[in-house]
């Protein structure tokens, strides 16, 4: 526990992290207190044809869409999505990308050769051009977006957990504790993963940032999950016909995108700056 | 001699990864599906049309059977056809290169040309107001959405204040085309008002395509002469009281430059993969919007065809990228 509030007081000096981690509270309250904070809550799936394409106002803070549903209660429903979406997609690729990076780094053989190969092929190909191919394979739903956001993203963890534990390798105190007789599994498991678990954190807050990119990009090409969710990369989609007229149509949740993301981007250079004292050490010298 | 050897053995490296780039897409297209062929057929296909495009395609064959037949079919060239059009997606593919080549290209020079003098200022003047300025600017490129910062662009710049055509390669006729690239070809015909237009057409979509990439350079180029400045070579010029512009701009950006060539592949694949969508905001005629196109009308063979194909020209730029960095880092080639 104390770990955690060195950290979290360390993020709390840094003013750009500390503005990430607010971004990121921001983003759960909303999500959470949607139905609460939402001046329209039920406007998600009830239509107002008589209100339609209404300008920001007293009455709908941030316009109306295509639908006349209020825009502000509609985005704060997005912010379910796109937390599911990042929280989902990035558990998943921990899930899978971890292990293999153990395994992998730990072993030397033909398997961690096999499986590194793998997540390079993987890497070779721009995220969103796999995305692309397997939710347009899937169909447009939300599980399938999930899904083709894991199945492209793991690499990036198998990468960085592999390359760690080969350099941890090297260390004493993992030597002698093979040498006394542990086990790889009791090795890797209780020695190795515990000490390379903040590389793990870094990647994943920025990994919840390019996710949340790379959904928004997938819903706006009409992959993502279909309407009448209030998806916001395809809530901007959906908003290009009435431009320029409907501004703040199209303004909205791209705005909102924006936010979520460099929330996530600030935390994990922020959280990169403090978990690896390599980097502090480069940092103070740099910056001092 | 020893350079040869080296590109053979990168290259040796290459044959494995596409050919696990075919892999991973055949997976993705035969295996993962129920019914690959009802996907393909469309969803007002019969049983029995089903069926007959079943043995027509050699569906029915055993699955390694088929990969064979699909690897061989792309060592030709062969893509398929389009389901839309029925035209090969290969020479659609081919046909809106240039487009993409040309929009992508632009990208990458101006996030080149202003994303390294500003890491480098950045770096210089470190924690000045332009540092932290830049900062700003680097934090949202790698934090917006290019499709949206794209349509803002449009709405500012085309739609209400009129600078700037809203979408397309051009207005009007082409030049006459040799290479495809409207900048080149205008050039060489020396159309004064084509190179012009082809030129205001390419602003909004290669700003839109350079901010992320630059935000991307500003960074690395930062991080890269900062590092540099730490180092022993760079305080023993000093001490020899040699100009600092000398000590910056040759010593200390030549030893930092070699990690932002390797970034030039990253920054490749990031602008690939942000011309997909970019290309389909401005309406781009490149390999992009036939990807979304495709998409659009689950035109299944042809988004298969994008995928092989922007997989392996990245593959291939990855490559080029490897052997440019021993080419300009000495000490890679002794390892």
């Amino acid at each position: 526990m104390t770990g955690v509030w060195f950290v979290l007081a360390r993020v709390g000096r840094d003013r750009s992290a500390l503005l990430g981690l607010v971004l990121i509270l921001a983003l759960v309250v909303a999500a959470l207190g949607a139905p609460l904070l939402a001046t329209h809550p039920d406007d998600v799936f009830e239509l107002h044809p008589a209100k339609r394409l209404r300008p920001p106002s007293g009455e709908a803070w941030l316009g109306t869409d295509r639908m006349g549903s209020d825009i502000y209660s509609r985005l704060l429903f997005g912010a379910r999505i796109t937390i599911l979406i990042g929280v989902i997609a990035v558990g998943a690729s921990l899930v899978v990308g971890v292990p293999v990076g153990l395994v992998a780094g730990y072993h030397h053989g033909w398997l961690s050769d096999l499986l590194m190969r793998v997540s390079d092929i993987f890497l070779a190909v721009p995220q969103v051009v796999l995305a692309i191919l397997i939710a347009q394979t899937l169909g447009p739903s939300l599980p399938n977006v999930i899904l083709a956001l894991s199945a492209t993203y793991w690499p990036w963890f198998a990468r960085v957990v592999y390359a760690e534990t080969r350099a941890l390798q090297k260390e004493v105190f993992v030597e002698s504790t093979a040498a006394l007789g542990a086990s790889p599994w009791r090795v890797t498991a209780l020695h190795v993963l515990p000490n390379i678990v903040s590389p793990i954190i870094v990647r994943a807050s920025i990994g919840m940032g390019f996710t949340i990119l790379t959904a928004a990009a997938l819903g706006f090409l009409g992959l993502g999950p279909p309407p009448p969710t209030p998806e916001w990369g395809r809530t901007i989609a959906e908003s290009r016909e009435f431009l320029p007229g409907a501004w703040w149509y199209a303004a909205a949740p791209g705005f909102a995108i924006f936010l979520t993301v460099m929330g996530f981007n600030l935390l994990g250079d922020g959280l990169r700056d403090v978990l690896d004292p390599r980097l502090r050490r480069a940092r103070s010298a740099g910056d001092g | 001699m020893r350079l040869f050897a080296l590109f053979l053995h990168r290259l040796v490296w290459f044959v494995p990864t596409l050919l696990g780039l075919l892999v991973v897409t055949f997976v993705i297209s035969r295996v993962i599906p129920a019914d690959p062929v009802a996907l393909v057929a469309g969803e007002t296909a019969t049983p029995g049309q089903v069926d007959a495009l079943r043995r027509q395609l050699g569906y029915d064959r055993p699955l390694p059977v088929q990969f064979v037949t699909y690897v061989v079919q792309l060592v030709r060239g062969d893509l398929g056809r389009s389901l839309y059009t029925t035209r090969p997606i290969a020479d659609d593919l081919a046909a809106r290169l240039p487009a993409t080549i040309e929009l992508t290209v632009v990208a990458m020079v101006v996030s080149v040309l202003i994303g390294i003098p500003l890491g480098v200022c950045s770096a210089l003047w470190r924690n000045s107001w332009l540092d932290h300025g830049l900062r700003v600017i680097t934090v949202s490129g790698l934090a917006i959405a290019s499709f949206w910062l794209g349509i803002m662009l449009q709405l500012l710049f085309a739609m209400r204040l009129g600078w700037m055509p809203l979408n397309g390669r051009i207005s009007g006729f082409p030049p006459r085309g040799i290479t495809g690239l409207l900048l080149v070809d205008s050039a060489l015909a020396w159309d004064g008002p084509a190179f012009a237009g082809a030129l205001a057409h390419l602003a909004l979509p290669a700003a839109t395509l350079a901010f992320p990439a630059l935000a991307t350079l500003v960074r690395f180029t930062r991080a890269g002469v900062l590092d540099v400045m730490q180092s022993n070579f760079v305080l023993y010029e000093r001490a020899m009281g040699l100009p600092r512009a000398l000590i910056v701009w040759k010593y200390i950006l030549r030893n930092a430059l070699t990690s932002t060539v390797t970034q030039m592949g990253l920054l490749f694949g990031i602008l690939l993969a942000g011309a997909v969508v970019i290309e389909a905001v401005f309406d781009w005629p490149g390999i992009g919007t036939y990807a979304v196109n495709s998409i659009i009308r689950s035109d299944y063979n042809a988004v298969m065809g994008f995928t092989v194909w922007a997989g392996t020209i990245f593959i291939v730029v990855n490559l080029l990228v490897d052997v440019a960095h021993t080419l300009i880092d000495p000490r890679e080639r002794t390892t």
